[in-house]
């Protein structure tokens, strides 16, 4: 028998072994309702393993959208709530200025953020409010079936763009993180993936550079992430991470578009 | 304690702070607007949250966000932004948040204008926003009213876990009169054991309205219905003047109470006997302490500033007992006690011969 099999059936490391990797205690260890495929998983867990690596989980609030990431505030170990749909940088704005030294996190999707919530964003970001937006952009309104966003691609087919986004009719992909960097308020704007391994640890990167800029209380941070939907795409899971790579990327490129230098590098 | 000299919005918000507000958002709306500039100037003075949100809608989601922390908190608006407001008051009731709302309510519908008006009945005593449930409403007919019931306003919103508003309209508001305020008090309240905010020391808390499944749903609707119903039980309020030997019994709420109260001694003079029976809650409505005033009368006069909104409830509460007419001026006019005496002299006068009242002139109903 070799030594980790007996370790193994409950889940502990025997004396003699050394824990290497185990699930952020910032994530509740339950299932999780996201399709096979989806990338909110991957980065829930980003978001929980830079709680966790900051030590900020027990004064950390988060603030769940309306979309396919409503049940985050239960996946996450922490204080949570509930935003009505497009009303998470509101809500937390609410929450921050009356619980100034804990750190408040809004998670929205592109439907969320992008479309509904468009003027909340825009002026929690003229504001300056101290919170990190983690705005999730699989390209279309996920939560209720695969409909156009403000954020689908040209061409894009879903099931209210059925002959495909056309600029005439339904107008231009949005970019949130290009337009938020221009504003003073905000000290990081920034775009990442999970198309790939290298492109997760620099999300998760930026993730912690957003906590850590709402920690020394520098402006709103926003880190768009790109994402895939299986489901909605109708692709497969692997066909899906290529799709954001093919086709993505040349729309969405990702970049620092605004990154203030962090206190002592000025 | 003397009196000074204040105008409505402004002693609203000192109230407010001296009931213990911790937190204001709101967004300028005239009739309302002295009331969020009054925060403006004194909440930063006392090292509280003052913050003037981009829109309606972003101030009640503002408002919800510190409920979730426990905080007392408010925000202020007219009819057209308690609009807006309307889908985070509804996420507030369904997460069992508390919240304090002040109305000063303006001529409707569409932009309407700046003129008094109540005409917000419906929309803020029959839900304010989609779900099964009715925020407290409280109604004030004088300044000095308005500052006593939003200074324990938050403690109430605290007891229930629910919305509290305070009703006025843009008279209200807008005028100035002699007022007693409350002292300053001291708010050193541990947050409560449902707040966000303080995970150091619990398990992690969450809020939502969201119950996936239609029997958690369910239950959370009856969880809220008993709170609703235990509400109706303890917080009706009212105020009656020479109603005991009054042969037609005026309602009205608010300021239009007080132009009855000023009719009821026009008419009296007359020889006419007439008297008012003002509920202050607007919900939970005082049913049962209006049929019992109203068993001596001959008959009722509804007055307000609409189109016949409590109207509904006064016809629920006394339903087909005896003849009910409505006098209703609307965009800002205001009844005058002379219309109001006109209109009971003639309910007086036809009253004891039919169970109607003969129909008249304008925004006058027979029922």
């Amino acid at each position: 028998m070799l030594p980790n099999q007996a370790a193994s059936k409950n889940g502990h490391a025997p004396d003699d072994m050394q824990l290497v990797y185990q699930p952020p205690q910032a994530l509740v260890d339950m299932p999780m309702h996201y399709c096979p495929g989806c990338g909110h998983g991957v980065i829930h867990r980003l978001v929980a393993e830079v709680i966790d690596e900051m030590g900020i989980r027990e004064r950390t609030i988060g603030v769940a959208p309306v979309g396919c990431a409503v049940f985050a505030y239960q996946y996450f170990n922490l204080d949570g709530c509930e935003a009505a749909h497009g009303r998470a940088p509101a809500m937390a704005t609410g929450l921050k200025r009356v619980l100034p030294n804990h750190i408040v996190f809004t998670y929205q999707g592109d439907g969320d953020l992008a479309s509904i919530g468009g003027n909340e964003i825009l002026h929690a970001a003229a504001r300056g409010e101290q919170i990190t937006v983690i705005f999730v952009n699989n390209g279309l309104f996920g939560m209720t079936g695969g409909q156009m966003a403000p954020t689908t691609l040209l061409g894009g087919v879903t099931s209210s763009s059925p002959s495909g986004r056309n600029a005439v009719q339904h107008g231009y992909p949005i970019h949130m993180p290009e337009m938020l960097a221009m504003m003073q308020g905000v000290s990081y704007a920034v775009r990442r993936s999970t198309h790939s391994p290298a492109e997760i640890r620099r999300t998760k990167k930026a993730l912690r550079t957003a906590f850590t800029n709402q920690i020394e209380r520098r402006g709103l941070s926003i880190v768009e992430i790109l994402s895939t939907c299986p489901t909605n795409w109708h692709l497969s899971p692997a066909q899906a991470l290529d799709y954001i790579q093919t086709t993505v990327l040349p729309v969405y490129p990702l970049g620092d578009f605004k990154s203030l230098p962090a206190q002592g590098e000025a | 304690m003397t009196k000074e000299l204040w105008k409505g919005n402004e002693a609203l918000a000192e109230a407010a702070i001296r009931g213990g507000c911790q937190a204001f958002f709101g967004y300028p709306i005239t009739p309302q607007t002295e009331l969020l500039e009054y925060m403006a100037r004194r909440m930063p003075e006392l090292n509280r949250t003052f913050l003037q949100a981009e829109s309606e809608i972003a101030a009640i989601h503002m408002v919800y966000g510190a409920a979730c922390a426990g905080k007392r908190v408010m925000t202020s608006s007219s009819s057209p932004g308690i609009s807006l407001m309307q889908e985070g008051l509804s996420y507030i009731a369904g997460s069992e948040v508390p919240c304090v709302l002040v109305d000063i309510m303006r001529g409707g519908p569409g932009l309407g204008n700046i003129q008094p008006s109540q005409s917000d009945y419906f929309q803020i005593t029959r839900s304010a926003g989609h779900g099964d449930y009715h925020p407290i409403v409280l109604a004030p007919a004088t300044i000095q009213e308005a500052v006593e019931l939003v200074y324990t306003s938050f403690d109430l919103a605290l007891q229930y876990r629910h919305i509290v508003v305070i009703a006025g309209d843009g008279t209200l508001g807008q005028m100035m009169e002699p007022v007693e305020l409350p002292p300053m008090r001291i708010v050193d309240e541990q947050p409560p054991e449902w707040a966000l905010g303080a995970a150091e020391a619990h398990a992690p808390r969450r809020i939502s309205s969201l119950y996936l499944a239609a029997d958690a749903l369910e239950q959370a609707n009856l969880h809220l219905q008993q709170k609703l119903q235990t509400i109706a039980a303890a917080e009706q309020r009212f105020t009656t003047y020479a109603a005991e030997d009054a042969e037609v019994l005026v309602v009205a709420f608010g300021t239009v109470g007080r132009i009855v109260q000023s009719a009821v001694r026009l008419a009296r003079k007359q020889g006419l006997r007439i008297g008012l029976f003002r509920p202050i809650s607007l919900w939970p409505f005082p049913a049962a302490a209006l049929a019992a005033a109203a068993q001596e009368a001959k008959a009722l006069l509804v007055v307000e500033m609409n189109a016949g909104q409590m109207l509904e409830d006064v016809r629920l509460a006394v339903g087909n007992n005896l003849p009910i007419r409505f006098l209703g001026r609307m965009g800002g006019a205001v009844p005058l006690p002379e219309e109001i005496v006109y209109e009971a002299q003639h309910l007086s006068r036809v009253a004891g011969s039919s169970r109607n009242g003969a129909g008249r002139v304008r925004s006058t109903q027979t029922l």
